[in-house]
């Protein structure tokens, strides 16, 4: 496949990938539909009792403890309400941080807290944002999970009012639609359209307000087909991945752009997560 | 050592509903590694609920058990204040016991 | 009922009820109590293993077992809900069995006096198959199936 993409042009190529596109979404209606719904119960029935309780939790207590060279947890940590304050601060990151003179998404903030307030190395702090299985725990993911699950129910309400916020956001919506990599694939490609599918799985459409809103409230989310709790920044990297892109590093500007347009985009949704998902 | 389990004991009339969470991997023992290297089996072989010095509910599991176990069952007979206690072991000898307040 | 088990002969070819009744056989009572781990029963992989333990009744099929929260449809066979009732009068145990997975039996639970006939779990199965709820109540075997189908949607992502 690759080879032969090679030898295409961009508009050639574009086609190619809108015939697979089409191709892929071919079976018959009926097959569907019944499909969709028994996979819709399939979600229902999983709803209690999802594991990502196990990361809150561990979240919860790595919030809690005293760590890292100063001995110190991260309960004085300001995520945006003040120092301390976890309740809901989530449905307002991305946010300018006036003491970072930067605009930065969860992820990048814990990393600072980590820094500032416990001693631990940059270097450290970001060095396992994605846990794979029990000798490699995320303790990020796990502080992501217990941060997040906080402000269920709160609604997104990310501000653009400083002009670093606004600023952002335009990276953000540039890198959405900017196309690119081996395939000419950008985030548009897959998510600019309604009733997009990879197999059976439906691709929300991020341009659109609903879709937005309910693609950034539902993650992070445990993964089932991993067994793992994923976080947004995640779900970000693995579209990266796919889109055979340079793998976004974690907490660059470029994911913080991103995050920043899609977590606004879903603004005046509540927050529903951590989610339980395929 | 493995994370504590989730637990939630609920009284709802006079039958106490139990949820547990277990963190474990339960691996099959039928996969393999990126090296080809099939990877051991990991999994609970053994479940006890007690309430009161009295088992309510025990279990011998398999490795078909899903990764973080999730369990949910009632009995009758607890009250609210009364501790649940949950144990498991695996097959390599590793165990973990966790109570619960029913609330 | 003999047109129902017929049924249930034909669709599962006879194996799967030899393999139900070896399972059958070795759920002895106490086991679980002991918390020993009934290493033969899990262990079951092929029609042959199940004949050599044949020793129990044939489980009869019961309409007094009934699926909860059991999808038709599982969207990855890894986690696949499966919630059993038994209106069946004195219930002792309840196992879960997934007829095409490489070892069939997946969880055995006891349920002593005072605790309900009715719990929810999470099983892995490898391919679409049937589900079987194995009741023990008076020290005879019932059960119940049902068919789930398997889908791996999407790859990785």
């Amino acid at each position: 496949m690759m080879h032969i993409d090679r030898g295409l042009g961009a508009g050639r190529r574009a086609a190619a990938l809108a015939i697979a596109v089409a191709l892929v979404a071919a079976p018959t209606a009926l097959a569907q539909s019944s499909a969709a719904e028994g996979i819709a119960k399939y979600r229902e029935a999983l709803q209690d009792g999802n594991p990502a309780e196990l990361w809150e939790a561990r979240g919860e207590g790595l919030w809690k403890e005293p760590r890292g060279p100063a001995k110190a947890s991260l309960e004085q940590c300001d995520l945006g309400l003040g120092a301390g304050v976890v309740k809901g601060a989530y449905a307002q990151l991305p946010k300018y941080f006036a003491d970072a003179d930067r605009v930065m998404d969860l992820e990048t903030r814990l990393v600072w807290c980590m820094v500032k307030l416990q001693g631990t190395s940059d270097a450290d702090a970001r060095k396992n944002p994605f846990g794979n299985g029990t000798d490699r725990k995320s303790n990020i993911e796990a502080l992501v999970a217990y941060i997040t699950s906080e402000s269920r129910g709160v609604k997104m309400n990310v501000s653009l009012a400083h002009p670093k916020e606004a600023q952002m956001y335009k990276v953000g919506d540039k890198i959405f639609y900017f196309r690119g990599g081996p395939h000419d694939f950008g985030c548009v490609t897959c998510h600019g359209a309604d009733n997009q599918r990879i197999r059976l799985q439906d691709l929300p459409n991020l341009t659109k307000v609903e879709g937005a809103q309910k693609a950034y409230t539902t993650w992070p989310a445990y993964r089932v087909s991993q067994g793992e709790l994923r976080t947004f920044q995640w779900r970000l990297n693995d579209c990266f991945r796919q889109q055979r892109f340079p793998e976004l590093e974690f907490g660059s500007d470029a994911s913080i752009a991103l995050t920043m347009f899609l977590a606004k985009n879903a603004n005046g949704a509540a927050f529903d997560a951590p989610a339980i998902k395929r | 050592m493995a994370d504590p389990m989730k637990i939630r004991a609920s009284l709802v009339g006079d039958t106490t509903e139990v949820k547990v969470l277990m963190s474990h991997e339960m691996e099959t023992g039928q996969r393999k590694d990126a090296q080809g290297v099939v990877i051991p089996a990991w999994f609970i072989q053994t479940v006890t609920v007690t309430h009161g010095g009295k088992t309510v509910l025990a279990a011998q599991w398999g490795p078909a058990v899903s990764k973080n176990p999730f369990v949910s069952f009632k009995f009758k007979g607890g009250a609210k204040g009364d501790k649940v206690t949950i144990a498991w072991a695996d097959n390599r000898g590793d165990k973990r016991t966790d109570e619960a307040t029913i609330a | 009922m003999d047109r129902k088990r017929r049924q249930v002969l034909k669709s599962g070819g006879g194996v799967t009820l030899l393999t139900l009744v070896a399972a059958a056989g070795w759920l002895r009572p106490g086991d679980a109590a002991a918390q020993s781990w009934n290493k033969a029963a899990f262990d079951t992989k092929s029609m042959a293993d199940t004949m050599k333990a044949l020793g129990g009744g044939e489980p009869v099929q019961s309409k007094d077992i009934v699926f909860f929260q059991t999808p038709d449809i599982a969207e990855n066979g890894a986690v696949v809900p499966v919630g059993i009732i038994s209106n069946i009068p004195n219930t002792e145990s309840i196992a879960v069995l997934i007829e095409k997975n490489p070892n069939m039996l997946a969880a055995v639970f006891d349920i002593p006096p005072g605790t309900e006939p009715s719990l929810s779990t999470r099983v892995k199965m490898g391919q679409s198959s049937n589900i079987y709820a194995l009741v023990k109540a008076d020290g005879k075997y019932f059960v119940a199936a049902k068919d789930v189908k398997v889908t791996l949607g999407g790859c990785g992502g």
